[in-house]
């Protein structure tokens, strides 16, 4: 284990606003010389579903427990990976196709734990944390439905 | 208690939140649903399948068979679909 405190700043963000992934990565290094590797994962709104073309899509969250779910895996992640800092950032309203939806950065020493790290919390944010998506298409609108491939992703991360 | 409801239980329902007062008999989040499931057509509606409706209480995770008691807020939703 390692001892988080100082070492792994955390930030957690829900918002309207877009994000920038180079500001974001920059304020995650600044004044730090530890840091050998930051992995980031953006999820973008996209156009094409298997059925239809997605014209929009709507984010709605639980306001006070989105927050603390993800803090509870971040938390995890950060006593299973030597972690240098994470940032996470989920937006929240209405989005077109090529619209930034999530952001996850993860820092470490060496990459292997932020890919892993990232991969993580990416698993569990999509199975976990309460965040529900609506689409908009030609054919109409309905809330998306969980998929059994993310709950499979995101098992694989239990430890036995 | 106060109740939330997110996604497609809350526009079943017609409303994002509501106080409610369940008779003492209903001790659990499964009793819970049940009785809410007898509070009209749009209840019964939302609660159609009970298997699928997620739990939390007090921000967190809960599974069907927890005890609601002393809970300050209780939310139901479906699977959740973010990221």
């Amino acid at each position: 284990m390692n001892s988080p405190a100082a070492t792994c700043p955390v930030a957690i963000r829900i918002q309207e606003d877009d994000f920038d992934i180079a500001r974001e990565i920059a304020v995650l290094t600044k004044s730090r010389t530890d840091i050998g590797a930051v992995v980031s994962f953006s999820g973008i709104c996209r156009a094409d579903d298997d059925s239809s073309k997605i014209a929009a899509l709507t984010l709605e969250h639980y306001p006070g427990m989105a927050e603390e779910e993800i803090k509870r895996h971040v938390d995890e992640a950060i006593s299973r990976w030597p972690l240098n800092g994470v940032t996470v950032i989920h937006r929240v309203g209405r989005f077109m196709p090529g619209q930034n939806i999530v952001l996850v950065l993860t820092a470490s020493q060496h990459r292997r734990a932020a890919f892993e790290a990232a991969e993580f919390l990416m698993d569990y944010l999509k199975t976990s944390a309460p965040f529900w998506k609506k689409e908009e298409s030609a054919t109409g609108t309905g809330w998306v439905e969980a998929q059994a491939c993310d709950d499979e992703a995101a098992a694989r991360w239990t430890k036995s | 208690m106060k109740v939330k409801y997110f996604a497609w239980v809350r526009e079943r329902i017609g409303k994002a939140e509501e106080t409610v007062e369940p008779p003492a008999s209903v001790r659990t989040v499964e009793e819970l649903i049940a009785w809410l499931s007898g509070q009209g057509e749009a209840y019964a509606h939302a609660f159609e399948k009970p298997k699928v409706i997620r739990t939390a209480i007090d921000h967190a995770h809960v599974k069907a068979d927890a005890a609601i008691a002393g809970a300050r807020e209780i939310a139901f939703f479906p699977p959740m679909t973010g990221g």
